[in-house]
């Protein structure tokens, strides 16, 4: 592998790169979807390939090819530069990567129990048992279950003399159960929504997850809640919203903003670009004093946890709001270095063919001191939200709508009536400065965001956030009218 | 490109190790290219040579799936093997009807060498004078110029075979001043069909008309949609609920309501894979014929479009809609989907609105609840007042949360021009007017 890597190295300086890096990544995949008793999907899928990134006098371009073969590597790097060259004719001021990138080594994901070692006979039995609990329940139409098992072998080096290898393992798994009635459809899922909660770790995770074991209870609760009080329509109260869409919060409204690469205009066309501009770096107010947000690419189980970027930038943890206070992006080496800092190693690459982005590592809320029973009892009035439903927010990331699958109107410090369809919305600084309170690390949990929606071609990308339940003020809810 | 004769030569080779099993194969080889800019400079420039076999090993009703990138031997051997030990693991699958058998198709034009060959300089040539004509009006210019090339085909053991080939060609561009944005796109299978200046400088003038919006209050308007903002409408309902099984779940928005007019008499939607002004592809992911299937027809719900799956479930003949094995718990999609063209003009749409908004574009739109298609979601890239027949002033972007079966139900008026876009979610193709609907719902603005 070094031997092929060197070569596309030497065959980019040679044709006129000035900066080359190769990403080399061999992954593999297991993914089993079981819906109403049926195994609808039970599929292996196999990717191998490379891609070669090129600086030429200030321009970037990039190739990539299936076929890993001495050939392939040469004509690869050759016309990588030969659209680096063409890049050229519409360059900027140029580029620079900063300090030099010369990281060595190799990282493998911790597991206890590697995923591809189980049988499929035996993950199936957990799939297929859930369904089986799902359907004791009278009135659910669908039933899914799905577990998805991923290693990624990932090699990189650059012409600067890094030379990385690392293999990532992660593990997903889920249940939804459907209840449809005369015109509602409702559905709950577990452990979170869009079909699985998913870590950066082995079979245990599964294990502890306990699918059959929750599968009635999430039957019972889709049935309910088609006959549960609709969400109050347009009133402004006190929410608490669970970890699972807390942490899709974070990722939409704290974690995309911050994406420094978005804030610089790369994403204008397609994403979008952030209210976060440099000026407010280190003086604006995110949030209040109870909000503080890391970016790490070090904690556990997180699908933004690794040993290197895909620039070979060292896994780190930087803040990104301090009590409130904004002080930190999501960085690459160049769009680091128009801020005059250094990459905290947010560089990230779906696949060999596609080119490394700046991405979500684990952005993450830090957890506070609240138990969640004392932060219910705490609250005289509001509404508790759970397991994101649906999500929307502006192109600079300000004017943001939530739908959730599951709520609980809050009444004299304890929760009362189940409700459906709850919604809420506002603007992004002031959601985040009308939180007063977030439960402790006893309620904390690392979730995965498996389809981050970024570039041109597309990329998707895992992303960690851990997040505890946590209180909002004046929060208008109830967006969508309803019978 | 492995080109007619390569691809099947990879197909048999399947085929042949897979030995008495009965195997479907799917292959997929691409060579695509895009060239990104924003801030009026290139800034990424890609290109990616890769293909894929999917194959599904049946033994007895039970199924396995494989997925590779590798065509060498070693790699048909091992996509083989994991295909049949997954075949092996599974429990038997009663809903699925068995391999197809052949059936003849249309082959339909859709390559174009001039786009194949599009090289990285004839990109960025094009893409420069964007770039050129935004800086000299002092405003940004980003966007994607893409050309590519893609084979597709599927074969199995009962004697299928089916070959398509075709490229694409897209661009878009989204030019920024401090406080507005213009975007316009153009796509096709043929590169010259792409007027990249004119485009460039249409979303030039949006932007520079666009600048200083004020504020309006959410609420109920009267709004004309260009064809960028009617496109996501036509996505949206396809996606949740175009496809039978999405109807069989009880999710559809069609859902109870097959036969009943639900939208204007001015509403017809149908999807036609063969038809050369959309991006036309003549079989579906087993290689079955796709057949027209009109969906709405003057507002009433015709029907769903089915693969085989659904329709032996419900007692219909398939359209030609399969989705790859991989994506069976979608169920079947319409991917060449049309609306049909009415006789005004987008002036016309305009002189015909007192007071009400015209809205370039939809954003990040999400659905809020399946049975009506509610959908939440941003305007972006322009929205102007609308006032005594007069585009007036612009607007700062608004939330809207709205049922899209009642919007069409609301159509008062089709323009009588139709843009053909392809999906961001790429395979999907909408060929659609502007339309003026007579109230829709919007929530939210921002700041």
């Amino acid at each position: 592998m070094n031997t092929l890597m060197s070569r596309a190295l030497d065959s980019a300086q040679m044709a006129g790169a000035q900066y080359a890096d190769i990403r080399v990544v061999d992954s593999r995949s297991e993914n089993i979807q079981v819906k109403n008793g049926v195994v609808e999907t039970l599929n292996s899928s196999e990717s191998l390939g490379f891609g070669v990134r090129v600086l030429v006098d200030g321009a970037w371009g990039f190739a990539s090819s299936r076929e890993l073969t001495a050939e392939q590597i040469e004509s690869v790097s050759r016309r990588a530069v030969e659209i680096a060259r063409a890049s050229g004719l519409v360059r900027g001021e140029g580029v620079d990567l900063g300090p030099a990138v010369k990281s060595l080594g190799s990282y493998q994901t911790p597991v206890e129990i590697d995923p591809f070692s189980v049988s499929l006979e035996e993950r199936l039995a957990v799939l297929l048992a859930a369904d089986s609990e799902m359907g004791r329940v009278d009135g659910i139409r669908v039933r899914q279950g799905n577990l998805v098992s991923i290693r990624e072998n990932k090699w990189f080096a650059n012409t600067e003399g890094a030379f990385t290898e690392q293999t990532i393992i992660e593990t997903g798994g889920g249940i939804i159960a459907t209840a449809v009635g005369e015109s509602e459809v409702q559905s709950r899922s577990y452990p979170t929504s869009f079909g699985r909660q998913q870590v950066t770790a082995g079979w245990e995770v599964v294990l502890e997850w306990d699918l059959p074991g929750n599968a009635e209870r999430v039957g019972n609760e889709a049935v309910a809640l088609l006959t549960a009080d609709p969400c109050p329509t347009d009133v402004t109260t006190t929410i608490i919203l669970g970890g699972d869409q807390l942490a899709l919060q974070v990722h939409e409204s704290c974690g995309h903003p911050t994406e420094l690469d978005r804030v610089f205009g790369s994403e204008a066309a397609y994403a979008g670009t952030s209210f976060l501009t440099p000026e407010k770096l280190d003086g604006f107010r995110y949030g209040s004093d109870s909000v503080s947000i890391t970016a790490d690419s070090v904690r556990p189980y997180g699908l933004g946890t690794f040993g290197w970027d895909d620039e070979g930038v060292p896994a780190q943890s930087t803040p990104i709001v301090k009590d409130g206070n904004f002080v930190g992006y999501l960085m690459s080496r160049e769009t680091a270095s128009r801020l005059n800092k250094v990459s905290n190693g947010c560089m990230r690459a779906s696949s060999w063919n596609r080119i490394p982005l700046v991405r979500m590592t684990n952005v993450s809320l830090e957890p506070g001191e609240w138990d969640l029973e004392d932060l219910i009892a705490d609250t005289d009035e509001g509404i508790y939200m759970a397991t994101n439903r649906s999500w929307s927010i502006d192109d600079r990331r300000y004017n943001f709508q939530f739908g959730t699958e599951i709520g609980h109107e809050i009444k004299n410090g304890r929760l009362g009536r189940m409700l459906r369809n709850c919604t809420y919305t506002g603007i992004t600084p002031e959601f985040w400065n009308s939180c007063d309170a977030v439960c402790n690390e006893k309620h904390w949990t690392m979730w995965g965001t498996p389809n981050c929606g970024k570039g041109q071609p597309s990329q998707i990308a895992h992303t960690g956030h851990g997040a505890a339940p946590a209180r909002f003020r004046n929060v208008r809810v109830g967006v969508f009218k309803q019978q | 490109m492995l080109g007619q004769k390569g691809a099947e030569t990879v197909c048999k080779d399947v085929l042949t190790r897979a030995g008495t099993d009965q195997v479907e194969v799917l292959f997929m080889v691409e060579d695509q290219s895009l060239t990104r800019f924003a801030n009026n400079t290139i800034h990424q420039n890609v290109a990616e040579r890769n293909g894929r076999l999917m194959v599904r090993v049946l033994q007895g009703k039970r199924i396995g799936l494989a997925t590779s990138n590798r065509m060498d031997r070693d790699g048909l051997d091992a996509l083989v093997e994991n295909g049949r030990t997954n075949a092996e693991a599974s429990a038997e699958d009663p809903d699925y009807p068995g391999l197809p058998e052949p059936t003849e198709y249309s082959a339909i034009e859709a390559f174009d060498q001039a786009t194949a060959d599009f090289s990285p300089e004839a990109r960025a040539r094009a893409v420069a004078q964007v770039c050129r004509l935004s800086g000299e009006k002092g405003l940004n210019g980003s966007g994607t110029f893409s050309t590519g090339t893609s084979e597709v085909a599927v074969a199995n053991s009962q004697g299928v075979f089916a070959y398509h080939i075709s490229t694409n060609a897209d661009f878009q561009t989204v030019v920024m001043s401090g406080d507005s944005s213009g975007r316009e796109q153009g796509s096709g299978w043929r590169v010259a069909d792409i007027p990249v200046e004119f485009l460039g400088e249409t979303a030039i003038q949006k932007a520079e008309v666009g600048r200083s919006p004020g504020k309006i209050d959410a609420g109920e308007y009267p709004v004309v949609l260009t064809p960028y903002a009617t496109e996501d409408l036509l996505n949206m309902l396809n996606y949740y609920g175009m496809g039978a099984q999405t109807l069989l779940e009880g999710r559809s928005w069609m859902s109870d309501r097959l036969g009943e007019r639900v939208m204007s008499g001015l509403i017809d939607i149908w999807d036609d894979g063969l038809d050369p002004n959309g991006v036309p592809m003549p079989f579906d992911y087993e290689g079955v014929p796709k057949r027209r299937v009109d969906i709405v027809q003057k507002g009433k719900v015709n029907g769903p479009v089915y693969d085989r799956i659904t329709g032996g479930k419900m007692g219909k003949t398939t359209t030609g809609h399969a989705p790859p094995a991989t994506m069976r718990s979608l169920g079947p999609m319409a991917t060449n989907l049309f609306m049909a063209r009415g006789t005004a003009s987008t002036d016309e749409l305009i002189r015909s609105t007192d007071r009400g908004l015209f809205v370039s574009r939809f954003w990040y739109t999400r659905l809020v609840h399946p049975r009506d298609c509610v959908i939440t979601g941003m305007t972006r890239d322009g929205v102007f007042l609308i006032k005594d027949g007069e585009l007036t002033y612009p607007i700062k972007d608004l939330r809207f949360t709205q049922s899209y079966v009642e919007a069409l139900a609301n159509v008062e008026m089709v323009g009588s021009e139709t843009r053909l876009l392809v999906s961001e979610f790429g395979g999907y193709a909408t060929r659609i007017p502007a339309l003026k609907i007579g109230k829709f719902n919007f929530t939210g603005s921002t700041v």
